[in-house]
């Protein structure tokens, strides 16, 4: 599903940020990345979406190899992945709905289909009754509900996270969790980069350990043992 | 499905929307650059009609022109006699004046001077032929058709008459096309920067759209046609000025203009050209405008 492959990153202030990773994600996974700040987390996520390319090495993401795609191309690689963010980057003039809807008229799906998949993902994230609000009427854990609706009603292969439940209290992260396990269920291969240690140490899944821009640990049932 | 795709309709629609929102939302910007390139179309304008009737001016005075027929200075009377029958039956001649080397070279005297008394003894030059054709228009073929005739030393038509015109005219062209381009770039310059208020204003929205995959033209398309808004709302104007002043002068002048020279252009078809010409320099403009912003702060 996902490979890297001696995956090189220099930033174009002299930062490297990932320092020969190999790596290789089954479909249907549940990865956690882990690692303390600055350690190029960020930066592995940001590769596999190909916001950021590798300076050298290859990455390919469900028989797509990032590093010979054509920019022109970037965009159908996208429609494969779904991202998720720690500030949820919904748009505030739209409300629930729209914001989830309008991931699927950018790429040009039919009304037909929108509808349709708009209120099947609002089911699985429980926001139904809330389909018609603004973002700013919401809290933190809805937003970030809407957010994840909107990151797979496309039913992308994979579900990449950086940090979402950063932004939000203990019980509320549980509750995105509890949304993450269910699309992994459904066979979504999830790779999420976290600092929280007690999601990792509690819903146990493959922990892969990454500092000073390479894997320092990967274990599956892994736990989290960083401070930070 | 590579390379390129028909747009759908309801994705045209939603590209219109989208860019007809962004005129409303930076209205000073919009309000700038549409007067940017009202100024600038009116005088392209206004330049195009003076431009255009002077050329028209400089066609009929060059066409107006009588043909002077040069005999070899070698050739004898019998040989001249010839010449000038031939000459006299050309098609599309309508009048021709004999003037023989004698009285030539008198007329070079009185405007170089006496010095040229001393050619008197032997004369140098040819015998003339001053032509006119009956359709001023034909001038040029007349001239040619004379100059494959034997004995013809030089055919010349509209020496020096139309050369001051030309000068006045590439000199005004010059001066307009300086002016004109600076406005250009200064309308194009708006309209850029009215552009990039709208892709600031929308970063968000262009963020989420590149994340979930939504095509570079997809995201482009809307910028693009608001920039062809600002074109099109900055030609209105100068269409509709330019074409009733022109229908007003050409009502008013051109019964007075009758017999002269100097003609104005047909309302009709002139008209509706450079009401062509501006629309289609406004949607150029504007296209263009939007193309720099597009490029430089929407890079794949
Ligand atoms: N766009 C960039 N330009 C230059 N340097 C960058 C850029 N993004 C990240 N870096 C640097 O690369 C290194 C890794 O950053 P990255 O964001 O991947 O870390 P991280 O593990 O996500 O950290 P955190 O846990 O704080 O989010 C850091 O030293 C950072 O300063
Ligand atoms: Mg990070």
């Amino acid at each position: 599903m996902i490979m890297m492959k001696d995956v090189y990153k220099k930033y174009p202030n002299g930062v490297v940020a990932a320092n020969g990773i190999n790596v290789e994600i089954a479909r249907g996974e549940f990865v956690y990345v882990v690692g303390p700040s600055g350690a190029g987390k960020s930066t592995f996520i940001k590769m596999m979406y190909r916001e950021e390319s590798p300076t050298k090495g290859d990455i390919i993401i469900n028989g797509i190899n990032l590093a010979t795609l054509r920019n022109k191309r970037v965009p159908y690689l996208r429609r494969q992945i779904g991202v998720v963010f720690q500030d949820f980057k919904l748009l505030p003039k739209l409300n629930v709905y729209e914001n989830v809807a309008f991931a699927l008229e950018v790429i040009e799906e039919s009304p037909k289909q929108i509808r349709k998949k708009v209120n099947d993902v609002l089911a699985l994230v429980g926001l139904t009754q809330k389909a018609r609000m603004f973002p700013n009427e919401l809290s933190g854990g809805e937003q970030q509900r809407v957010s994840i609706a909107r990151s797979i009603v496309n039913v992308p292969k994979v579900v990449i996270a950086d940090e979402p439940t950063g932004n939000l209290d203990p019980d509320t992260s549980w509750e995105i969790m509890k949304i993450f396990e269910q699309i992994n269920a459904r066979g979504t291969t999830i790779v999420m980069a976290t600092h929280n240690k007690e999601i990792v140490n509690t819903i146990r899944h493959r922990v892969i350990v990454v500092d000073g821009g390479m894997i320092t640990r990967d274990e599956y049932e892994g736990v989290y043992d960083y401070e930070g | 499905m590579k390379g390129y795709t028909i747009m759908k309709a309801r994705t045209m629609g939603r590209h219109l929307r989208e860019s007809l929102k962004s005129l409303g939302r930076n209205s000073w910007m919009t309000f700038a650059s549409v007067s940017a390139v009202t100024v600038t179309l009116l005088l392209v304008g206004v330049f195009i009609v003076i431009m255009m009737n002077l050329n028209q001016l400089a066609d009929n005075l060059e066409n107006d022109v009588e043909i002077k027929v040069i005999t070899e200075p070698a050739a004898d009377a019998e040989a001249v006699k010839i010449l000038e029958k031939q000459v006299r039956e050309t098609s599309g001649v309508s009048e021709v004046i004999h003037a023989t080397k004698d009285e030539e070279l008198d007329k070079m005297i009185k405007s170089f001077g006496d010095e040229l008394n001393l050619y008197k003894q032997s004369n140098p030059l040819g015998d003339a032929f001053y032509v006119k054709a009956a359709d001023p228009q034909k001038t040029a073929e007349v001239a040619e058709e004379i100059a494959t005739y034997d004995n013809t030393d030089q055919v010349v038509y509209g020496e020096g008459k139309i050369e001051k015109l030309f000068n006045v005219l590439n000199m005004s062209r010059n001066i307009g096309m300086v002016l004109i381009l600076a406005l250009l770039f200064t309308a194009m310059f708006l309209i850029s920067n009215t552009i990039r208020l709208t892709i600031v204003a929308r970063g968000r929205e262009i963020e989420i759209m590149k994340l979930v995959g939504a095509t570079n033209s997809f995201v482009r398309i809307p910028f693009v046609l608001e920039g062809v808004w600002l074109g099109v709302l900055g030609a209105i104007i100068p269409m509709v000025v330019i074409s009733v002043s022109y229908y007003e002068l050409y009502s008013q002048w051109q019964p007075r203009l009758q017999n002269e020279l100097f003609q104005l252009l047909n309302a009709t078809p002139f008209i509706l050209q450079v009401n062509g010409l501006l629309l289609f320099m406004g949607v150029f403009i504007g296209v263009w405008g939007s193309f720099m912003s597009v490029r430089k702060f929407l890079r794949a």
